[in-house]
């Protein structure tokens, strides 16, 4: 397992110098600069716009800066964000939470609905069951998010309102900030009606969000379970007498999982992408609409840092996934 | 215990009723402030969360028009060689308390000093407060240069002494950056170990205090009990951030929020019918024109400028772009603006003129030209692509061949510095309502080397009226300066002015005495009302 372990991490290292020379060179290449920014129609004098660049440590030659925010960055400190001019990693920490919130709801959404409905399309294979949870499948993969958004919004919020439109708390509440998951700190403010608030306001946004990955659970449980269900062992199942549940359920699904849970990982990239979009619409405070804003204002610390910790994340969280291949499949474990 | 479920039943009674009377008004705002004091940034966004809310200034701008009104300076006098302004301060004004400040004075002219100093003098205490912040607008518009110094006289009147006679100055005075702070409140933080404080919990003598801001969400505000000028209507005031414009116009017609900022141009239609809405319009303050770059032939010739004026059908793109947001513009200077010359005339659409007026230039047979379009989406330009679109088919009727291109915001910017185009869209949005504040920085001959005279056009009679209206006091001089200036810009014909935009804004019924301002285009709340 230590092997194992160390064989993983040693390829998390190049990657993640990768990341930050890519992240370095990507928002440099596009043009501008964060002081070009700042000024609209009315300009800068070019005494000033060499002054401000020298302040945010911009005029220095771009070796310098990288080996600067790299070496930074390894220390944990990723810089103070030139527009609010407060640490990166604060600032990451404020909106972290409320990503990762609406991010676990859509993945719980997304499996909840997607693996059984996989199940059930695998089973009844070629039925019009089958047919249709594919035909929903392929229209939820191919669903722009925001337009998906703003569909539900009008359909649940606007016209039936049953829905609130957008943020994350109605505004009546105003619960003190402990986890930062507003689910948690309503729950823990003990407020009458902001737990309930708090949920019903992650209702569509995790729907939205949710759909791709569902679609692709989908699509990826019916595919493995049908080459499952193909095998040997399950027939020796079958002809146990075993009930059609318990052999699709504890003896198909187990091996069927594999290369569910590999895509369950790729889905965190997919997610921190839908995100972008998914808190822009529904203005939810988090990571993605930080970045947007932060690469319009050419933000460096804030797009450099920001992705960083977001490919990180992404980084670890498919490294436990590897992980876990080796809990569901110990053959993972040790190669032979 | 029966008791006990009386008086337990008591205290809920006591608490939920000033729940059940408290009036919140639900602002439904475009985007994020950068911060919460003023004096370091430009945007409208942050000055709207800020400065409009929590602070006043030493005179304000009328709502609703660009008429400068006494602020926390109840009267002002200007020496008759315009070089110094000696202000009475308002008595009696109050600043708002914070959980961790509670003021134990007025206002007075030390927090005018303290205000001042902070952004003017590099060895203020203060100046370095907030690391690397920087005071863009106060050196943007050029008040290092504009005062020589600041002097109280007593508790209640201060003096600014010019270096040169500077009429503008005035509504300099009312922009947002000029937010006046509390000097108490800085020592007090000072003192007790946090003076990063003073920008993060601001304290001002505005009609709202600052509550909490949640990033990205949701600003609170309190309705400042002791606020001079009454205090206000409502008892919260909330911006409820939203940056999609559909979303935001979701939410107003589900009532989650009582007026939204920026409606989408598409979106009118519908709000102008809804039972539950009334829409709001106010002009524009700005401008969007096409630039000829005046040193390049053939753009030197006035003739050829003029016809070029003649052949662009300027309501076809108002009708085509603005989609009812906008006005034809003849002057470059909007006419919300006091010292607008409606006298002058514009050039009509008249394509044969121009035809017969370019030949006489010289250019028989047309010739072929570059035209920069906006890469963005701007207040007085919604769509530069598809007017650079309308304005290649109308000079093709001519028989001038236009190219169209364009390049990112920055480099277009910078690119047109240099003087790189041959003509090019571009637009200015007002700072102050002040005339000059379009025509020095767009059009004065200073401003071909700064930059921002994307015409390059130097025109001795024109710059000679302009700053004899920076020197002259009295308003009624200048409005006639500045509009015997207009006259010549349009003979001249540097620019092509398009259109001013009229901006609307959608406000719930329930919403009472709100009025949307024309300078600068914050939000003001104090006297609003919710009726049910």
């Amino acid at each position: 397992m230590l092997a194992f372990l160390l064989k993983r991490l040693a390829v998390v290292i190049p990657t993640f110098i990768g990341i930050t020379l890519l992240v370095f060179a990507l928002i440099r290449m596009i043009p501008g600069d964060p002081v070009e920014a700042m000024s609209g129609e009315r300009g800068m004098d070019p005494a000033r716009y060499q002054q401000l660049l020298h302040e945010f440590g911009l005029d220095r030659p771009l070796p310098v800066q990288y080996f600067e925010f790299l070496a930074r960055a390894l220390k944990g400190d990723l810089g103070v964000s030139i527009v609010s001019h407060e640490p990166v990693l604060r600032e990451f920490i404020d909106r972290f939470p409320a990503t990762f919130e609406l991010a676990l709801c859509a993945i719980l959404f997304a499996m909840a609905l997607g693996i059984p409905a996989g199940m059930l399309a695998a089973v009844k294979r070629n039925s019009p069951v089958d047919y249709g949870v594919m035909g929903v499948s392929l229209a939820g993969y191919s669903m722009p998010i925001f337009w998906w958004a703003l569909l539900l919004i009008l359909f649940f919020s606007v016209h039936l309102g049953w829905t609130p439109v957008s943020g994350r708390l109605d505004i009546l509440y105003d619960p003190p900030r402990v986890t930062g998951l507003m689910l948690i700190d309503t729950w823990l403010s003990g407020e009458e009606g902001a737990f309930r608030s708090a949920a019903a306001h992650l209702i569509l946004p995790a729907i939205a969000l949710g759909t791709i990955p569902l679609a692709t659970l989908a699509r990826m449980t019916r595919s493995a379970m049908l080459e499952v269900l193909r095998d040997d062992y399950i027939r020796a199942a079958r002809a146990k007498g075993l009930s059609p549940l318990r052999v699709v359920v504890k003896h198909a699904l187990r091996n069927a999982l594999i290369p569910v849970v590999t895509v369950l990982g790729l889905q965190v990239g997919v997610l921190m992408g839908g995100a972008v979009l998914t808190e822009t619409i529904f203005a939810w405070p988090g990571i993605g609409k930080w970045l947007i804003e932060a690469i319009h204002r050419r933000d460096y610390p804030v797009v450099q840092g920001g992705i960083l910790l977001t490919a990180t994340l992404v980084i670890v969280v498919n490294l436990i996934v590897d992980l876990l291949y080796g809990v569901i499949n110990p053959r993972i474990r040790h190669p032979r | 215990m029966k008791t006990l479920r009386l008086t337990l039943a008591a205290i809920a009674a006591t608490l939920a009723l000033p729940a059940l009377a408290t009036k919140t008004l639900v602002y439904c705002s475009e985007g994020s402030p950068e911060g919460f004091n003023p004096q370091f940034f430009t945007t409208g966004t942050t000055h709207d969360a800020s400065s409009a809310q929590i602070f006043n200034r030493l005179v304000e701008f009328e709502v609703g028009t660009t008429n400068i009104v006494p602020g926390l300076a109840q009267s002002w006098e200007i020496s008759p060689d315009g070089l110094t302004y000696t202000f009475k301060l308002r008595r009696g004004v109050k600043f708002q308390s914070t959980p961790k400040f509670k003021p134990t004075r007025d206002f007075n002219a030390d927090d005018v000093i303290y205000t001042w100093h902070r952004m003017a003098d590099p060895n203020h205490p203060f100046h370095k407060n907030s690391p690397a912040q920087t005071y863009a607008y106060f050196a943007d518009m050029g008040m290092a240069r504009i005062v020589k110094r600041l002097e109280k006289i007593d508790e209640s009147t201060v003096r600014f002494t010019l270096n040169a006679p500077e009429a503008p100055f005035l509504a300099n005075l009312g922009m947002d950056f000029m937010s006046i702070l509390s000097a108490e409140h800085a020592e007090k933080m000072k003192a007790a170990g946090t003076p990063e404080a003073i920008d993060r919990e601001p304290v001002g003598t505005g009609p709202f205090a600052l509550m909490s801001y949640q990033k990205d969400a949701v600003i609170r505000y309190k309705a400042h009990e002791g606020y001079w000028d009454g205090r206000p209507k409502v008892d919260n005031l909330i911006f409820a951030i939203t940056p999609d414009a559909s979303v935001r116009y979701a939410k107003l017609k589900a009532g989650e929020c009582h007026l939204m900022a920026y409606p989408k141009p598409a979106d009118l239609a519908a709000m102008k019918t809804d039972p539950k809405i009334n829409l709001l319009q106010k002009e524009g303050l700005n401008v969007g024109y096409i630039a000829f770059n005046t040193e390049k032939k053939p753009f030197d010739n006035k003739q050829v400028r003029q016809a070029l004026n003649m052949a662009i059908n300027k309501q076809a793109i108002l009708d085509a772009i603005y989609q009812g947001a906008g006005q034809v513009a003849k002057n470059p200077i909007p006419p919300i603006m006091w010292g607008y010359n409606d006298k002058v005339k514009d050039y009509d659409y008249a394509p044969e003129k121009a035809r017969d007026l370019l030949a006489k230039a010289g250019f028989k047979d047309g010739f072929e030209m570059d035209l920069w379009y906006l890469p963005v989406q701007r207040p007085y330009n919604p769509d530069g692509r598809r007017m650079g679109e309308l304005i290649q088919a109308d000079l093709a009727k001519i028989g001038v061949k236009v190219k169209l291109l364009t390049f990112e915001w920055g480099e277009y910017r910078k690119r047109s510095k240099a003087g790189e185009h041959q003509a090019m869209m571009i637009g200015w949005s007002g700072d102050n309502g002040d005339p000059d504040n379009f025509f020095t920085p767009l059009l004065s001959c200073d401003a071909v080397k700064g930059g921002g005279n994307n015409a390059k056009w130097c025109n001795k009679e024109f710059d000679d009226l302009i700053a004899r209206a920076t020197r002259t006091a009295d308003r009624k001089e200048r409005a006639k300066l500045y509009e015997q200036a207009q006259l010549i810009v349009k003979d001249e014909a540097p620019w092509v002015t398009i259109a001013h935009s009229v901006r609307f804004e959608p406000v719930r019924k329930e919403v009472r005495n709100f009025k949307m301002a024309a300078v600068p285009t914050n939000h003001y709340f104090s006297k609003t009302e919710l009726v049910k």
